[in-house]
């Protein structure tokens, strides 16, 4: 009796979405032709696809219900079974050294043009840790990362063209001018409330993008900046194949660099003030944390990371233009961090990987990437908010000396 | 002083539309408190659906106001369709998630909804066709106001007088106040909330398909991106208004479709946008309660 109540409301849903996108997926007018085209086959699929997800929808909602439960009530200590893999030292040792071969090794095993993309993944990755700060550790939705993003690659463009300035001069003046950013953003929306702020971050990133696009004198407006220099190396002069495989390496060493930071800081006092700026800011003020000064911290280190790997960012393609900084790259570089998992940095890197190269490999997806990202978003959110990798708190056991005691006392 | 005149009616014009839209993001963030950023995707979708309706009839050989009324039922019902569908999938499961889970949900959704319509129709702008009538007693005015602008302006003010009418008086009005005003005390008397909440969205977004549908005939054509920057102006409307109010989000999307209209006029119109963008930052910075919103204090 359930299963065919279960099955009636399964096709009442799929009538629901065939009707629902019928006008938009099926009828395709050509107005200059002046002829209607009817997509039926559309329809077939809508229906038999919706037909069949709305079981795995339902499945999903109840074990989410289900699940719920028990971790309220009880055992919280049992780790899923990778996590536990990794706590062992034999197992993530060799594994971590197996990685770092094959990092090392990557740029020789393949072509640059792979080379070139897993730099791009390197370079969210570094992204994805930046907004980390903002939107994982201190619960601070912003928008408008990539307008940090971009005052990094333009100040490279520009005081190397006006000046002549060589890349690692710039690398740390574009960190800084992004911290400058951060904090000029953060004063006057300090005192928003987190929806807010997302508005106003997001248009602040919009206001950015449209000054560099009409302020021609400065910006050179849409037609952007070309013939931005290679990163250097005491002078030396490289080809074309050999100055990718160097920005590859220094990708991965500014990314271990990052991630040192980023691991470090979560772990600090002004990291552990985010996490209780982020739970319940009210309590944590109470606690006698400064609000003003924690938030304004994490927009600006946020806002660093951006800045640098916009000059990294600009150096790479040697060409910029404000289509390179659309609300959609703001977007993406979120959805990183949402999938991965926020606050934790293994789930950002996995994150950053998984988005920026599946549709690389999977070219017949790429027309789908971002239809396909706003749905994960959906899901995510839906179904495991703590995204792939979740973060695990750091938690203080009292009267533990060590595991063996562990079993006495339970 | 003809000039000026434009300006003016071309800044109502604008704002009223700002003001339709406005009307659903109010209404949802009055009951939900949740910033819905597809909102302005069910507007675009509301326009494309007129297109398409009003396309094909036309190439059957249909002309004039029928084709108008048509479309537009036709746009708002399934725009009312969509903003049911969207809130019971990217929002009804998130009700007891932090604040932030909906909000990055509706992003998605967002982002979603703007990739179905482009995947499944077309990147390019379309053309859309003069669907409102030309109005012969306006013909001596058509420099300063022309009929497409009066019908503008007489519709919204004709669907928000609806809109007060139904807040005000129906039953399921009463309704939408006493769960915007206390939820767990609605639902306590006796208030159906989920069917509330759905109801809300379905106002909304029947709202945004009008404004999707004057407009897009107003500008004359549309892509799959319109959503998106009308969507935030409108937004921006509904808090410098007061957001939860309606009196305020109609004033809001006037006072903004001013700003912009008298910045564009007199100032540049490289920087229609920004403008709107600063009016919304300095609003929030200056009164966060908005223009006829009353301030809360944060109870702990």
């Amino acid at each position: 009796m359930k299963a065919s109540e279960e099955f009636k409301k399964s096709i009442f849903i799929s009538l629901w979405f065939m009707l629902l996108t019928f006008p938009i997926l099926v009828i395709r007018v050509n107005t200059i032709e002046k002829v209607v085209e009817w997509r039926w086959r559309n329809m077939a699929f809508i229906g038999i696809g919706s037909f069949l997800l709305s079981f795995v929808w339902r499945r999903l909602l109840s074990r989410k219900e289900r699940g719920r439960q028990p971790a309220e009530t009880g055992n919280v200590e049992t780790l899923p079974l990778g996590r536990r893999l990794l706590a062992e030292p034999r197992i993530y040792r060799p594994a971590l050294t197996a990685l770092a071969l094959f990092t090392i090794a990557f740029p020789l095993l393949f072509s640059s043009y792979q080379t070139n993309i897993m730099t791009t993944a390197l370079i969210y990755v570094m992204l994805g840790l930046g907004l980390n700060i903002v939107v994982g550790l201190a619960g601070l939705l912003d928008l408008g990362y990539v307008a940090f993003y971009a005052v990094g690659a333009y100040s490279y463009a520009l005081l190397n063209h006006h000046f002549g300035l060589g890349f690692w001069t710039i690398l740390p003046v574009g960190g800084l001018l992004g911290a400058l950013f951060g904090i000029l953003l953060g004063f006057p929306v300090l005192r928003l409330r987190g929806d807010y702020l997302a508005i106003v971050t997001l248009g602040f990133g919009e206001i950015i993008r449209l000054i560099l696009e009409n302020w021609n004198t400065f910006s050179f407006g849409p037609s952007g900046i070309a013939n931005i220099p290679r990163p250097g190396l005491f002078g030396i002069s490289m080809t074309l194949g050999e100055a990718t495989i160097y920005i590859y390496y220094l990708m991965v060493a500014l990314c271990l660099f990052t991630i040192f930071v980023v691991n470090r800081l979560q772990d600090s006092r002004i990291g552990r003030a985010w996490i209780a700026l982020r739970e319940d800011e009210v309590a944590c003020q109470a606690m006698g944390i400064d609000k003003t000064r924690t938030k304004l911290t994490a927009f600006a280190l946020g806002a660093t990371w951006a800045g640098m790997v916009g000059v990294i960012f600009a150096a790479k393609t040697t060409f910029i233009n404000p289509a390179s900084f659309t609300f959609m790259e703001s977007a993406m570089i979120l959805s990183i961090v949402v999938l991965g998992g926020m606050g934790s940095i293994a789930g950002v890197i996995l994150g950053a990987l998984i988005l920026i190269l599946t549709p690389e490999y999977l070219r017949a997806f790429s027309a789908y990437r971002m239809l396909l990202f706003g749905t994960a978003m959906v899901l995510m959110m839906v179904f495991r908010p703590q995204g792939i990798v979740t973060n695990i708190r750091r938690v203080y056991r009292f009267g533990t000396r060590g595991k063996e005691s562990r079993p006495a006392q339970a | 002083m003809d000039y000026f005149l434009e300006l003016m009616i071309g800044g109502l014009t604008r704002g009223s539309i700002y003001a339709l839209i406005a009307l659903g993001y109010t209404m949802v963030y009055g009951i939900i408190e949740l910033i819905n950023f597809a909102h302005g995707e069910i507007y675009m979708i509301g326009a494309f659906t007129a297109l398409i309706v009003a396309s094909v009839l036309t190439m059957n050989g249909m002309t004039g106001v029928s084709v108008l009324i048509l479309a537009s039922v036709v746009a708002v019902l399934y725009a009312a369709a969509y903003g049911f569908t969207v809130e019971k999938i990217a929002y009804k499961p998130l009700r007891q998630a932090p604040r932030l889970s909906p909000l990055i949900s509706a992003i998605g959704m967002s982002i979603f909804l703007q990739n179905y319509v482009m995947i499944a129709q077309t990147s390019d702008f379309l053309p859309f066709p003069d669907l409102l009538p030309a109005l012969p007693f306006m013909e001596p005015y058509s420099h300063i106001m022309g009929s497409t602008e009066l019908i503008i302006v007489l519709t919204t003010a004709l669907a928000t007088a609806a809109l007060t009418f139904f807040i005000k008086f129906t039953k399921l009005g009463k309704a939408m106040r006493a769960t915007a005003q206390d939820r767990h005390m609605a639902m306590l008397v006796g208030v159906n909330v989920n069917r509330v909440i759905s109801n809300t969205f379905i106002v909304g977004s029947a709202l945004a398909a009008i404004g999707g549908v004057l407009i897009a005939s107003h500008v004359g054509r549309i892509n799959f991106s319109i959503g998106f920057i009308t969507g935030i102006k409108a937004f921006t409307a509904a808090v410098l208004g007061g957001i939860g109010s309606i009196p305020g989000a109609v004033l809001g999307g006037l006072v903004l479709g001013w700003t912009e209209s008298f910045a564009t006029g007199y100032v540049s119109s490289d920087y229609e946008d920004v403008f709107a963008f600063c009016l919304l930052v300095l609003i929030l910075i200056f009164r966060p309660a908005g223009l006829l919103g009353r301030s809360t204090v944060q109870k702990v």
